[in-house]
């Protein structure tokens, strides 16, 4: 029997530290899109037992997370989306299509200033907060950790520069000492 | 030279750097400038035009004449300013604009050809013959007249980009920057305060008198440490705001590095974006000098920056200085120079009545009329009202009044408007919306004053922001008022500058408006005053002084030049920074790149993906063998191809049928679940837009694939279509490009092939052509879908991108166990034009259904995008270039995409072209030349001969017109 | 430029695609008329002032806007999601 060998987006690379600033490659787990069908977001919200978050937030239960994703679109994180929701929202998923990078340390917002065109101040962008945005020209989004830094998904093609460009934006960073 | 006990610089750390190859002293805190002028070094640049000797103006950004360049090589950074360049261990300043060396320089003879150098010199001279113009008036042009000189190599110097965000921007830390930065500070606004300076105090760096009864200095540090230790304040130092932008958007240049030996890949430059929801503009004032005769020697400069070289660099320009003004503020640099030891030779006032005291020779009621010295100043003649006199000098301090920094509140197209008192333009309100104008930019310009308009300007601020001030108290300070007189040039003969830079004279402007350049704009442009890197900020009000007077208009009625972005010189490379390499175009990769790689096929560009060209084998020495033998691997036995790249779109939701059948030209609702079904897509003004298959999974659930180019753009469509012209539907759509790696197995083969990998097995009815379904590979859900690119029986199959590398391997080595392998876009796009099928290159924006013979995909039984305009007359009419084979027939076996189709007996000229060719490949199968191409009227002309001709490589094929099916056309084969 | 949109609140220009005037959203019916039609795909105003347009915040949420705007003044009066313009006409 075929046995199909299972590789990470980013090459499973080394935590990359520089200045104050840390990226890490992070596995994302079973991802599922919802995105609810015309008039059942309080339907798919019983089934799934997690409420569906404001627009830009988050929200979890026991550990299983739901984030806002896009326009009408929740990404369901780590846990299978229960068959109670099947018919109620198109669910797909999108375990395999982003690279999940953390990046972490005091210079963590420092550096996405140097990426990434939007306001992510603690101040309004909390922890939680989630938004779409891009990191050059490429999709982007962005998370801030409850434990301090940002979980950053980027387009799984795109792994290879989205690491290279902010390893680059860090080692800038640490340059000015 | 150096004055002692005064200054900020730290004298225990000297630093030693090189002027035009030789070493100097200075200290920590010193710019080239004040370093260069502690040595008696006067003489820093050449003039533009004229190449005269010049020393530095000014102190500060605004400096025209003291321009250098510092490092060597692919480092060096031209037009840099003296004044502004701080000096560390190590660092090389060269002179420009000059050969064979500063002192004499060759070119210094245009300044005896003044004369004939006026106001349109070049416009008037260089006119004939044209054919001199790019070939010789140019070269020897730009030769002598200039600039720095760039190094000729790339710059790979470092750059950063960065985005900020605040609530309240306050460009300048002066005293009311401080003050406004302060108030908002305190009352938990989000505060960013930037300046142009290494250290944030602005003039209280350069002046004497006591805030609060302490030094500027002290008190500016005071403020910066209770600023610095409040989180919600952030100090930009170093940092120019060059530009206001909409939305309370504005960009700044911040200089990272540049002052110190920076280790390779920091970043020299910074620009940045801050994104304010209110600004206040506290960009003080520039002192403006006067006109008079050859007042451009080295040691003249405005009386501020005089008074800065003294107190903020311990530094005095010349052993003696002489003063000279038309305000009672260029008494204050006598008097300080006078304290700090220096000799004062005399203090020139203009006015009649003003009012001086002093230990030193005072002329009131008078002017300098004039300048002596070769090299630097060595004298000035003063005229009073009994007669002249010369006296003996090194240093000039004049000061023809200041003008209030009103550059940004231009940049949305605002006009400042003129206030007489002190013949000066200053800002309108709500020139830049949300932006508050305060201190001396206001035209408010003693301390007390500033301090007092920083808190007014906070305060305003605040209330727009919702928020309170609780206003602290005015530290007690000078409230000194300002007076003075228009002066703006001195009488008499000779050239007296008023555009340093430029060498634009005074003679330059009257000469504009007696050729009736009276517009400003005109004057500007036909005089260069105004232009390079100062822009006329040490120029622009007394220019056009000049020219209200000599056309007998007042000044606010002759107008302003409009100032824009950038309000100093910002390198091009730290605006596009990031912008390079990756930066520019990111790469994506499939899942079977690395796999790729190993078997050394060259890779090639689609979009921002990679792809390979072609998989060679060892003895094979051009792509057109791997080619062929990938061509016929495929119709003997299987190949395998990595078609990821292509745009997948899930597509669900109860009126998902419906949806589809909006957006396709054919119908999707009667699709089977299970099938796939070949769909056309229109744009709405009846072109075609895309093709591809899409897949039914269940009822309410498609898969849309779309081409490799168009998966942006036709996603986007989708988007458009749902949102704006059928929100009613219940439909939702998200890209699977990522989700899935997916592979093209074609071949007889192919099915072989799959079986090894499947866990079930399957067989033509099981997976009937067209067909689609769920499939396992060992334990992993993939879909497997049966579609064929190339003619042959073929199946795509995709499993989630995370086994994507593994099952390119997988695929492959069963491939090759039945005499097959992978292949690539080459053999990819020779399969697919034997076959007829269409890419981009066919469907290239100009081409309606009808031109590629889908016309009868149009259903008539439903609406859909396009459509209506798709029937228009003049898109289906048979005379229309319509999709075509083309095979060789003729002695010259060669075709070329993109040349034209003509009648071989007419002439290949343009008017009388048929049609022109997209697509070409050497077809293996066909042992020929294949093409596709659109000819008038072609669908009728099978079997009749055209002319090809490729006017760029000078190639002619007579071809044959045929079906654009060559291989099969019967399609036996996708279906066995 | 900064445009408000009415998901992700507001955002640089470049995360936005343009595409012209909103007319975009009064697609005529099929049998509207080949001049209904050929104002519809094809005839544009061009104003000095107000204007409304058509913009996607594709790099954020994928919403269509319609942005009303001053052209001469650059001043953004208004933002609305397309679908809810689209809805309130019926």
């Amino acid at each position: 029997m075929v046995d199909l060998i299972a590789t990470t987006p980013a090459g499973a690379m080394k935590p990359y530290v520089s200045g104050v600033a840390t990226l890490s490659e992070i596995a994302l787990g079973k991802a599922t899109s919802i995105a609810p069908f015309k008039g059942q977001g309080a339907a798919v919200e019983t089934a799934l037992g997690i409420k569906l978050p404001k627009v830009g937030k988050s929200t979890s239960r026991a550990g299983q997370g739901v984030v806002w994703f896009s326009q009408g679109q929740f990404l369901a994180l780590g846990f299978d989306v229960p068959a109670g929701v099947h018919g109620l929202a198109a669910l797909t998923d999108q375990s395999d299509a982003w690279c999940a990078l953390d990046l972490t340390g005091e210079g963590a917002e420092d550096v996405l200033a140097r990426l990434v065109p939007v306001d992510l101040r603690i101040t309004t962008f909390k922890a939680g907060h989630a938004l779409r945005s891009q990191l050059g020209h490429m999709p982007l989004h962005i998370t801030r950790l409850k434990s301090g830094g940002f979980r950053l998904l980027s387009f799984r093609s795109m792994a290879g520069t989205t690491v290279h460009e902010i390893q680059r934006a860090m080692d800038h960073l640490a340059g000015r000492g | 030279m150096r004055v002692s006990g005064k200054g900020l610089i730290d004298r225990s750390t000297p630093v030693r750097f090189t002027f035009d190859g030789t070493s100097y002293s200075g200290f920590m805190g010193d710019t080239v400038a004040s370093a260069l002028l502690a040595n008696d070094v006067r003489l820093m640049g050449r003039s533009f035009k004229y190449h005269r000797p010049r020393g530095p103006l000014t102190a500060g950004s605004e400096e025209p004449n003291a321009l250098v360049t510092v490092k060597r090589g692919t480092d060096a950074e031209p037009n840099v300013r003296a004044t502004v360049q701080e000096i560390y261990e190590g660092l090389e300043v060269r002179s420009q604009n000059a050969w064979p060396s500063l002192a004499f320089d060759a070119l210094g003879v245009n300044d005896f050809a003044a004369p004939f150098l006026s106001a349109g010199f070049y416009y008037k001279t260089f006119m004939w013959p044209r054919a001199f113009w790019e070939r010789v008036y140019e070269p020897i042009i730009r030769r002598a007249a200039g600039l720095g000189g760039l190094s000729g190599t790339a710059n790979d110097a470092e750059y950063e980009k960065a985005h900020a965000f605040c609530d309240v921007l306050v460009i300048g830390a002066g005293p009311t920057g401080l003050m406004a930065a302060l108030e908002a500070g305190r009352a938990g606004a989000d505060v960013i305060l930037a300046d142009e300076d290494a250290r944030a105090g602005g003039r209280l760096l350069s002046e004497t008198h006591l805030v609060n009864g302490q030094s500027g200095v002290d008190w500016a540090a005071g403020v910066i440490a209770e600023l610095e230790s409040m989180d919600n304040v952030r100090i930009m130092t170093r940092t120019t705001v060059t530009g206001a932008y909409d939305q309370g958007t504005y960009g700044a240049l911040e200089r990272v590095s540049g002052h110190v030996a920076a280790k390779r890949g920091t970043p020299r430059a910074c620009f940045w974006r801050i994104v304010s929801k209110r600004s206040i503009l506290a960009a003080g004032a520039l002192e403006r000098p006067v006109a008079f005769q050859n007042n451009d020697r080295p040691g003249i400069m405005t009386a501020g920056a005089v008074r800065s070289y003294v107190n903020k660099w311990g530094v005095v320009p010349g052993r003696d200085v002489v003063v000279f003004g038309n305000n009672d503020d260029a008494h204050r640099t006598a008097q300080d120079l006078h304290a700090a030891g220096v000799h004062i030779a005399a203090l020139v006032d203009s006015r009649s009545d003003a009012h001086v005291t002093g230990d030193f020779p005072i002329f009131t009621g008078a002017q300098i009329c004039g300048s002596g010295g070769r090299l630097g100043l060595a004298s000035v003649t003063i005229r009073t009202q009994i007669g002249t006199e010369k006296i003996a000098t090194e240093c000039l301090a004049m000061s023809g009044g200041w003008n209030p920094s009103v550059h940004l509140t231009c940049h949305m197209n605002g006009r400042p408007v003129w206030r007489d008192d002190i013949a000066s333009f200053v800002p309108r309100a709500d020139m830049i919306p949300g932006m508050v104008t305060a201190g001396a930019c206001n035209g408010v310009f003693s301390t007390h004053g500033a301090l007092v308009e920083g808190q007014r300007a906070a305060k305003e601020t605040l209330e727009a922001l919702g928020m309170k001030m609780s206003a602290a108290g005015i530290p007690e300070t000078e409230d000194a008022p300002y007076t003075m007189s228009p002066l703006w040039a001195v009488g008499g003969t000779g050239r007296a500058w008023l555009d340093f830079q430029n060498d634009v004279t005074v003679k330059d402007i009257k000469q504009a408006a007696k050729e009736n350049f009276r517009s400003v704009e005109h004057m500007k442009r036909y005089t260069t005053q105004g232009m390079a890197t100062d822009q006329g900020k040490n120029s622009n009000v007394g220019a056009l002084a000049i020219l209200a007077d000599v056309t007998g208009r007042g000044i606010p009625e002759t107008g302003t030049t409009t100032f824009r972005p950038p309000y100093t010189p910002v390198p091009i490379a730290a605006m596009g920074a990031g912008a390079q390499g990756k930066g520019f175009a990111p790469e994506r990769l499939t899942t079977s790149h690395e796999g790729t790689l190993k078997r050394n096929a060259p890779m090639i560009e689609a979009g921002m993906w990679y792809r390979p060209s072609y998989f060679p084998k060892d003895a094979e020495t051009t792509w057109r063998q791997s080619c062929d033998r990938e061509v016929n691997m495929l119709r003997e036995s299987v190949g395998v191809c990595d078609v990821s790249t292509l745009g997948k779109i899930d597509i669900q939701g109860p009126d998902a049928a419906a949806f589809l059948d909006f957006v396709y030209t054919n119908t999707f609702s009667t699709l089977k679940a299970g099938r796939v079904r070949y769909g056309l897509m229109l744009r709405e003004d009846g072109t075609v837009m895309d093709d591809g298959t899409t897949a039914r999974l269940s009822e309410t659930h498609y898969v849309m694939t779309t081409t490799t180019a168009a998966a942006g753009s036709v996603m986007r469509h989708l988007e458009f279509v749902h949102q704006c012209l059928r929100p009613e539907l219940d439909v939702s759509m998200i890209s699977v490009t990522e989700q899935w790696a997916q592979f093209a197995v074609a071949g007889p083969k192919a099915r072989d092939v799959l079986n090894a990998v499947l866990a079930h097995q399957i067989d033509n009815d099981s997976f009937p052509f067209m067909a689609c379904g769920p499939v396992k590979v060992g334990d992993v859900d993939a879909r497997l879908f049966r579609i064929s690119f190339s003619g042959e029986h073929a199946y795509e199959i995709a499993v989630p991108a995370r086994y994507g590398a593994s099952m390119f391997e997988t695929l492959i080595e069963q491939a090759l166990a039945l005499g097959g392998g992978p292949y690539g876009m080459e053999a990819l796009n020779v399969l697919r034009i034997e076959k007829g099928f269409i890419t981009h290159a066919e469907i290239h924006g100009r081409v309606t259904a009808f031109d590629i013979g889908m016309e009868r995909m149009i259903s008539a039984k439903k609406d859909c995008i396009g459509q209506t305009m798709a029937a228009r007359e003049g898109l289906v009419g048979e005379d229309r270039e319509q999709l075509v084979g083309l095979k060789p027939i003729g002695a010259v076996k060669q075709l070329m995409a993109g040349a034209h189709l003509f009648d071989p007996e007419s002439p290949a000229t343009r008017e009388h072209s048929e049609g022109y060719v997209t697509s070409v490949g050497f077809s293996p199968t066909e042992a020929s030349f294949l093409g596709l191409g659109f000819l008038k009227g072609g669908r009728a002309r099978h079997g009749q001969t055209v002319k090809l001709v490729d006017h760029m490589r000078g190639i002619e094929t007579l071809c044959e017109v045929c079906h654009p099916v060559f291989h099969d056309p019967e399609g036996g084969k996708t279906r066995g | 430029m900064r445009l408000k949109c009415p998901v992700c609140g507001e955002r640089d220009l470049r995360e936005f695609f343009y595409v012209g005037d909103a007319v975009a959203l009064d697609r005529p019916d099929a049998d509207a008329g080949m001049d209904a039609w050929d104002s519809y795909v094809h005839l544009r105003d061009n104003p000095a002032g107000v204007t409304r347009d058509l913009w996607q915040h594709e790099a954020g949420c994928a919403a269509w806007i319609v942005v009303t705007r001053n052209t001469v003044t650059h001043e953004v009066k208004e933002t609305a999601l397309a679908g809810d313009v689209k809805r309130a006409r019926g």
